[in-house]
């Protein structure tokens, strides 16, 4: 008995340990040692800062980067605002047989490709696009308005391929909440208002906090939505990490921007997690 | 406030048109791009000029579609390998890691699920260029010691493969961890009775017991890779998959064949995604 217990644990052990090591741990390791490699003068590979030490000397690349962190941060809280209340009246405010239906059709635009949404609002929101052809045959506006690569179309963008990982989390702790809690604190007399704060979102907590992470780490590493929605001056982290492996072959300043960027996540994910009193296993599960 | 409660009509009203609007903005971006992929027209925009399949079936000089253009066919079944060789792979890894953590007991287990849980929240654009990193030091190594070259370690269609299933594992690894955590342990405790090895009992009850989250996980890793777009960017090399090509064709200007392709992608994965649904729930219902 002991010896098939020991069996079982190698031969589930190794193939976990393989995946962990070598594509997780390892790389990781590779792109911290190569954030702090450089040439010197003869061209010889040393050790050395200067890659962070350009990052803090170049004004637009630390710019960038807390610009990317406090847009990310907007993304998600706007995702809350705008998911919430749908999450609200898919579980407790339609009619049962309405539930399933309504949340189907709210995941079914996140399993198409994130390329193609994008691409579906630019062919709506550019100047010769669908909203502008509208507006325009309807006489309320009579040359085209570019309302593509902005800011504002940039964050619209971001919110709307991060909702669904805010709208799955809070609809299921929302179905967990208990419909006689909500009537016996009106029954007591509480506001909406206080039924609100002191019951729902306490309640919602774990799944808010889960969405959260998992938006602002989406947004935070999004390529596509940058580029393709906020146009040439869209200055986002992740399009700078490109250009530096891409573009200028810098793959040491890349890997230091890289290492940035992951410390950054991960700190907000930790106290992301450490204020809601949460742990991993649980917000992602 | 909720359904069993009085409402207002006031507050009614307006819920219902916010959640109206809402489906809107969820589903114009789509419906557009479908519509416009039959216009007759050389753009992906209004005017509407009529029904046309030529973003489909037309094969030159002045138009070509998408059944006679070379690179998205390829690039299309190119994303299917991957995401066939990946699926496998995340499938295979995760349940064993489900196995590993709901009944094995070991030192370190705490911290190793931890780790294992992290890709999910390393960004992907960060998992493609460490990977792209240690493989492009490996391969100088090797090279430099052995006088080695070794194909796979330069973006290709094996470290596409490679750096997808990274996190998509994690993803299988929690979806066949939720069912285990369901299973009744009692029948496995009955058939080690009976004398039964411990592979037996995982291939005669528990496997088939997990059927259902492997074959969902399975069929949601295989969306997940063949849309994947952030770590493939870095790894990618002559082999480019769909996301990667089309990005590079709505990034140089646009022609109707995207919404064609988008049009396909469409309703292939919302085919998948009711059929997916409707097996899973008449799995889970007894």
């Amino acid at each position: 008995m002991k010896n098939h217990i020991r069996l079982g644990l190698v031969i589930f052990l190794t193939p976990v340990l393989l995946w962990l090591l070598l594509l997780i741990v390892i790389p990781h390791i590779e792109l911290l040692r190569m954030s702090l490699h450089g040439k010197d003068d003869m061209g010889n590979t040393v050790w050395t800062l200067a890659n962070y030490g350009h990052f803090f000397s170049e004004e637009i690349y630390w710019y960038t980067f807390v610009r990317t962190a406090l847009y990310a941060i907007t993304v998600t809280i706007l995702t809350f605002l705008v998911t919430f209340p749908v999450a609200f009246y898919i579980t407790k405010v339609v009619s049962r047989r309405l539930t399933g239906f309504l949340t189907i059709l709210l995941l079914m635009p996140f399993w198409v490709s994130e390329l193609v949404r994008v691409y579906g609002w630019m062919i709506l929101l550019r100047e010769s696009g669908v909203i502008n052809h509208l507006l325009i045959s309807a006489g309320i506006i009579s040359t085209p308005i570019e309302m593509l690569y902005n800011d504002v179309s940039m964050l619209m963008g971001l919110v709307y391929t991060s909702m669904l990982f805010m709208a799955v989390p809070l609809i299921s702790s929302l179905e967990g909440l208990d419909d006689s809690l909500i009537e016996a604190a009106h029954d007591l007399g509480a506001s909406p208002f206080t039924i609100f704060f002191r019951i729902v979102i306490p309640y919602a907590a774990p799944g808010i906090t889960s969405g959260s992470i998992v938006v602002f780490m989406l947004a935070l590493g999004n390529y596509l939505t940058p580029t393709l929605m906020g146009g040439k001056n869209s200055l986002w982290f992740t399009e700078q990490i490109y250009n530096e492996f891409i573009a200028s072959f810098n793959w040491n300043q890349g890997a230091a921007f890289g290492f940035l960027l992951l410390l950054l996540s991960s700190i907000i994910i930790w106290a992301g997690l450490k204020l809601s009193k949460q742990e991993l296993g649980r917000a992602l599960s | 406030m909720i359904r069993t409660l009085p409402q207002q009509k006031s507050y009614i009203t307006a819920f219902r048109l916010y959640i109206i609007l809402f489906y809107i903005f969820l589903f114009a971006p789509l419906v557009i791009t479908c519509v416009l992929a039959f216009n007759d027209s050389n753009f992906p925009s209004l005017p509407w000029k009529g029904f046309s399949l030529d973003w489909f079936l037309a094969d030159g000089p002045e138009r070509i579609g998408l059944l006679h253009d070379r690179s998205n066919i390829t690039s299309i079944l190119v994303s299917a390998k991957t995401a066939f060789w990946v699926s496998i792979l995340s499938v295979i890894v995760g349940t064993m890691g489900a196995f590993l953590f709901e009944q094995e007991k070991f030192w370190g287990k705490q911290g190793l699920y931890f780790l294992a849980l992290t890709p999910l929240v390393i960004p992907g654009v960060i998992l493609g260029i460490s990977l792209l990193l240690t493989a492009n030091s490996l391969g100088i190594f090797f090279e430099d010691t052995f006088g080695l070259d070794i194909p796979i370690l330069r973006p290709s269609f094996w470290l596409v493969v490679l750096g997808q299933f990274s996190f998509i594992s994690t993803f299988v690894l929690l979806v066949v961890s939720a069912r285990l955590k369901k299973f009744d342990h009692s029948l496995e405790e009955a058939a080690l009775n009976l004398g039964g090895t411990r592979f037996d009992v995982i291939r005669h009850i528990t496997l088939p017991y997990l059927r259902p989250a492997l074959f969902g996980s399975g069929a949601v890793a295989f969306l997940m890779s063949f849309e994947n777009f952030n770590t493939t960017l870095f790894l990618v090399g002559s082999e480019t998959t769909l996301p990667i090509n089309l990005y590079l064709q709505v990034r140089d200007g646009s022609t109707p064949i995207i919404n064609a392709v988008s049009f396909l992608l469409i309703v292939s994965t919302s085919t998948l995604a009711v059929v997916n649904l409707l097996v899973s729930k008449r799995e889970e219902t007894p």
